[in-house]
């Protein structure tokens, strides 16, 4: 049982591209040896910055020989289908059996496979696999035509057993296999020939180079906590930059300096940002202040005098470093101070989207938007107005220029130097969540206002110019906007008729700006209207009404507003809840259930519905109501469609002629009350209990009751009775979307 | 082992002294207004092509919004990049640029060097590839990459080209924290002069000039003139009517895409350009290089044979 070990070596592997790819090596390289027909033991992929290193262990010596028999034509079958079947086995005819068959004789093949060499196989595999690598982008080099992630400069690969180890003979566009390799590019150069993986990972390792990355990571993050212990202090974790810097460096060897007081006063996330952005610098905190106050980074080896040259560099670049993002803070308080009119007039210069129009135009959209929403969720509308118009000032900052991703942290403190209460500088911030699905909704009132303000303006204009997400791609990331407005709607528990919020916002992309002030109000005025009463209601239709001769050429647009953009969106709202309520474990058709129920753009309804509706279908009266309200909805669609009539109304207690049936209708009587009051209440679960203790006279009126009665005065009513359980069992959700 | 140098010139004597020693063609700076050292016809166009071809040089580059007036300590409108292009790239680039720094006066058993992924493309000259920024001690000291693209053309043979940043690197390899105080000459000179002493006052100047005095319409109305007369020359036919021979006129045209893009930086740092026309320029700006490069391929130097 022969071991595999094999090293690509390579100019600098991007460290964000080494942890796929070794997995992609193992992959490849182990399948392809499968699909050939060796086993193996155990295999393992290793990345450092110039090496991918695999090892396959307990690797079958050879593929077994396999005999396969295939069937071919009939012995009396033309030539020319017999020389068919010869060229595609590669037999001859007198290499051929005949064998009966049910459709008489016929020839068969034996295709002998004779096994093959595992050495003969990495040749062929490995070679494959290094010629069609996944890698995410690759480059050619020189005057070749092989493509790498970076230059390849050599192939380690050999078998070792019992007998020692063996080259596995193959070449890929002039490089040539070996059993050689190279450790550390500075502290150990020159190359060594290895014998096994442990030979590899020993004599590596006497080479300054530690083969495995997370071992790479463990010695990084135990010396880094220890330097900054030691002082005193505690290094800010950082998953993704402890990955990356082990990517970096094949021999680490940490250094820990300490921020200069020059920028101690700057925010914590600017230090924190310009030192992982730039530097790949771990952030130091001072326990007892939570003040950064110093920086680990990492080397790629040792030095005569412990690194103090390596610290010493890093701490100047850092310092030039902090030296602009100073200066950029330095300038940004400035204007902020002032008010932050220069950045607002500036995002008039941004586009946003060309048919959406600039950064200002759709703060304005937000703004009048937050306001409408404000009361709806408890926040103050002029608070809200004012915090969405300044929630986006810093994209025009220096700071956010040179750091996006601090954008919303750093309006949070430049709202606070304009002279704004904490409530309204948290909005910068907070509106823009949540940003993934892990990440906290707002629940501060005038945060909520905006964060839904601003995903709705972007979520309406996006479907208003027909730009949606489509199976492909979502380049406004318009699913994630709609998720959000999901997850703040129901952790509020708000209350919200979106469809009205998104009339009013669609029509506010329509409409536009508005050439004076007049006419601005009158849009506004008409907009509130709609946000709060729907596009049909009567307090819009009032305002129309009322607009004499001359009214601006939109009017005609909101007169005849069509909602099937809307409409639209709100089924993109579903399918976002649907799969929402999908990790909660609530079915499909439970949902499918409540939304054919009305106020369904009411989410927070839609949810109680559909929680209580699965927690009732989980019960064994849920069950059966269920199914006694399926007999009399399909006895009564069979009826209505026979007699082409609707029975309705009119079931009369007089006409009951059995004691079930008189049952059924004292119990329907008893209910009714008690359903209406918990609807009234909107305790679904009550409401969905007080339909249960519907279930035994159901049933017993099943079991006693024969429907179709000869006399067709008792038929009716009985139809007319049937309807009556199911319009009460309806009203909850439809129960008929439900899967049987 | 190399010395310290003392000075920005000797760090830029050394350079040339090492490539012309490696076997690079010691060219000297493109004489026209350029954005970074890869505008220079040496490297964009020569790294079109199958022609083998190796040159250094140092590129004095321009970066008008870069300006502050010469009060930065490490920001300049006017600076310098040295270039270095090989054809097809060398096994041991990675080793040549290595003795380079080592020649340069880093000590490589003190430092900490690391090559960074960095992947390079340029939109307006419609190239790109894949390679590094090279850290020393954390700070970056060169640009390393492999062409794979220039015009939209496939790089075939591959070039390899280092840019060095040679006001950054100088101060760090000189000590200074404040570029304009580090000596351009020897300081032991009879008259020693500082990098300020040579740059600060056509800072001050040409800041002024390109963030606030330029004339915008000038400007524009020369980036038209000069898109035009590119795409005329490259209208021209092959055959000179005059001598008879094929002579395209490639590099000619290039000077003029080389001009449009330096105008675009100019109406840039003006801030006239909004963000939509910002890809438009650029966009223009590209597709007169691309056609530059397409007619380059059409030339000896660019590797066009005569059909036998």
């Amino acid at each position: 049982m022969p071991d595999l070990l094999l090293e690509l070596f390579s100019e600098e592997i991007p460290a964000g591209m080494q942890g796929k790819a070794a997995d992609d090596l193992k992959r490849l390289v182990t399948n392809g040896l499968v699909e050939a027909g060796l086993t193996y033991a155990s295999a393992g992929a290793f990345a450092t910055p110039r090496r991918l290193a695999l090892t396959v262990e307990g690797l079958s010596g050879e593929s077994p020989t396999v005999t396969e028999e295939r069937k071919g034509p009939r012995v009396d079958a033309p030539d020319k289908a017999i020389d068919g079947f010869l060229r595609s086995t590669g037999l001859t005819r007198d290499d051929l059996s005949v064998q009966d068959d049910k459709k008489g004789q016929v020839y068969i093949a034996r295709i002998t496979k004779q096994g093959r060499l595992a050495e003969e196989i990495v040749a062929e595999v490995v070679p494959q696999v290094i010629r069609s690598f996944p890698w995410p982008k690759s480059m050619r080099w020189g005057t070749g035509s092989l493509r790498w992630v970076r230059p390849l400069h050599s192939i380690l690969c050999i078998l070792s057993g019992d007998a020692g180890a063996e080259v596995v003979p193959f070449e890929v566009d002039g490089i040539a296999v070996g059993d050689t390799t190279e450790g550390h590019r500075f502290m150990a150069p020159g190359r060594f020939s290895v014998t096994s993986f442990e030979d590899y990972t020993a004599k590596l390792k006497r080479a300054f180079v530690v083969l495995s990355p997370e071992d790479r990571a463990e010695t990084i993050w135990h010396d880094a906590t220890q330097l900054a212990f030691a002082a005193g202090l505690e290094v800010v974790e950082d998953k993704g930059l402890l990955s990356e810097v082990s990517g970096l460096v094949e021999w680490p060897v940490v250094l820990m300096g300490r921020i200069a007081d020059d920028f101690l006063h700057l925010p914590g996330e600017v230090l924190q940002t310009s030192m992982r952005e730039h530097q790949k610098f771990f952030s130091v905190r001072n326990p007892s202040t939570g003040g950064i106050e110093g920086f680990v980074t990492v080397a790629n080896r040792e030095t005569a005098d412990d690194g103090a040259t390596i610290l010493a560099g890093n701490g100047r670049v850092l310092a030039a470093r902090l030296a602009d993002a100073k200066f950029f803070w330095e300038n940004d308080l400035r204007v902020a101070k002032a008010g932050m009119r220069d950045w607002l007039e500036a995002l008039g210069n941004v586009t946003f989207h060309a048919k959406l129009g600039s950064q200002a135009e759709r703060i304005e959209r937000i703004a009048a938007l937050a306001r409408e929403i404000a009361p709806m969720v408890g926040a103050d509308p002029a608070k809200a107005e004012t915090a969405a118009r300044l929630a986006k000032a810093d994209l025009s900052s220096e700071m956010v220029f040179e750091f996006p991703e601090l954008q919303g942290i750093m309006g949070r403190y430049y709202i606070a130097e304009a002279g704004e209460g904490p409530d309204i500088a948290a909005v910068a911030p907070d509106h823009y969540r949540p940003l993934g699905a892990k990440d906290d909704v707002p629940e501060a009132p005038l945060s909520v206002a905006v964060a839904l303000a601003d995903k709705l303006d972007t979520l309406t204009g996006f479907w208003a110019i027909d730009e949606k997400p489509t199976g492909s791609g979502d380049p406004y990331a318009l699913r994630r906007a709609a998720l959000g407005v999901i997850r703040i709607v129901l952790s509020g528990g708000l209350r919200l008729h979106l469809d009205r919020l998104f009339d009013a916002q669609i029509l506010r992309h329509e409409i536009g700006e508005q050439p004076d002030s007049a006419l601005t109000a009158l849009r506004d005025r008409i907009l509130r209207a709609i946000a709060n009463d729907g596009v049909f209601g009567s307090a819009a239709r009032a305002i129309l009404d009322e607009i004499g001769g001359d009214a601006p050429d939109w009017i005609d647009r909101i007169a005849g507003h069509e909602a099937d953009v809307s409409d639209d969106l709100l089924s993109f709202f579903h399918d976002r809840l649907k799969v929402h309520l999908r990790d909660e474990g609530i079915r499909h058709d439970v949902i499918d259930a409540v939304l054919a129920m009305p106020n369904r753009d009411d989410l927070w309804l839609v949810v109680n519905r559909a929680r209580a509706l699965q927690d009732f279908l989980s019960t064994p009266d849920g069950e059966n109501l269920v199914l006694g309200y399926r007999r009399a909805a399909n006895i009564l669609a069979q009826a209505e469609e026979k007699d082409g009539v609707e029975y309705r109304f009119g079931a009369d207690r007089k006409f009951a002629d059995d004691p079930a049936e008189t049952a059924l209708f004292d119990a329907l009587e008893a209910a009714r009350p008690q359903v209406d009051a918990a609807l009234e209440a909107e305790d679904f679960a009550a409401a969905m209990g007080a339909m249960a203790t519907l279930r035994p006279p159901v049933d017993a009126f099943f079991e006693a009751v024969q429907i179709n009665a000869d006399n067709e005065i008792l038929r009716r009513n009985r139809l007319n009775l049937l309807h009556e359980i199911t319009e009460i069992c309806t009203r909850t959700a439809d129960l008929s979307k439900l899967e049987g | 082992m190399p010395t310290t140098p003392r000075s920005f010139q000797e760090i830029i004597l050394r350079l040339q002294a090492y490539w012309a020693e490696k076997g690079c063609a010691i060219l000297q700076p493109y004489d026209m207004e350029v954005g970074a050292g890869t505008f220079h016809p040496a490297t964009t166009m020569r790294a079109l092509g199958s022609v083998p071809w190796t040159a250094a040089y140092v590129q004095p580059s321009r970066r008008p919004t870069d300006g502050r007036y010469g009060d930065s300590p490490n920001r300049w409108q006017h600076y310098y990049q040295y270039q270095v292009l090989i054809k097809p790239s060398p096994p041991d680039l990675q080793d040549l640029y290595l003795g380079s720094l080592e020649a340069i006066g880093i000590e490589m058993d003190m430092h900490d060097i690391r090559f960074v992924e960095d992947d390079w493309e340029s939109p307006t000259l419609g190239a790109w590839g894949l390679g590094w920024e090279v850290w020393c001690d954390g700070m970056e000291v060169s640009q390393f990459t492999y062409f794979q693209q220039v015009g939209g053309h496939d790089c075939h043979p591959v070039s390899g080209e280092l840019t060095y940043g040679l006001e950054r690197l100088a101060m760090y390899v000189l000590g200074y924290d404040d570029g304009n105080a580090m000596p351009w000459n020897d300081p032991q000179s009879p008259i020693p002069l500082t990098y300020g002493d040579v740059f600060r006052e056509a800072e001050a100047q040409y800041a002024r000039w390109n963030f606030d005095t330029a004339n915008t319409e000038m400007l524009m109305r020369h980036f038209e003139d000069a898109e035009a007369e590119c795409r005329s020359i490259l209208d021209q036919p092959a055959e000179d009517p005059k001598t008879g021979r094929r002579i395209v006129m490639a590099l000619p045209a290039y000077d003029q895409c080389i001009k449009a893009s330096h105008l675009f930086n100019l109406l840039d740092a003006r801030g006239v350009i909004s963000v939509t026309e910002r890809q438009a320029y650029i966009g223009r700006v590209r597709t007169l290089a691309k056609a530059c490069a397409d007619a380059f391929v059409q030339t000896e130097a660019g590797g066009w044979t005569a059909p036998a």
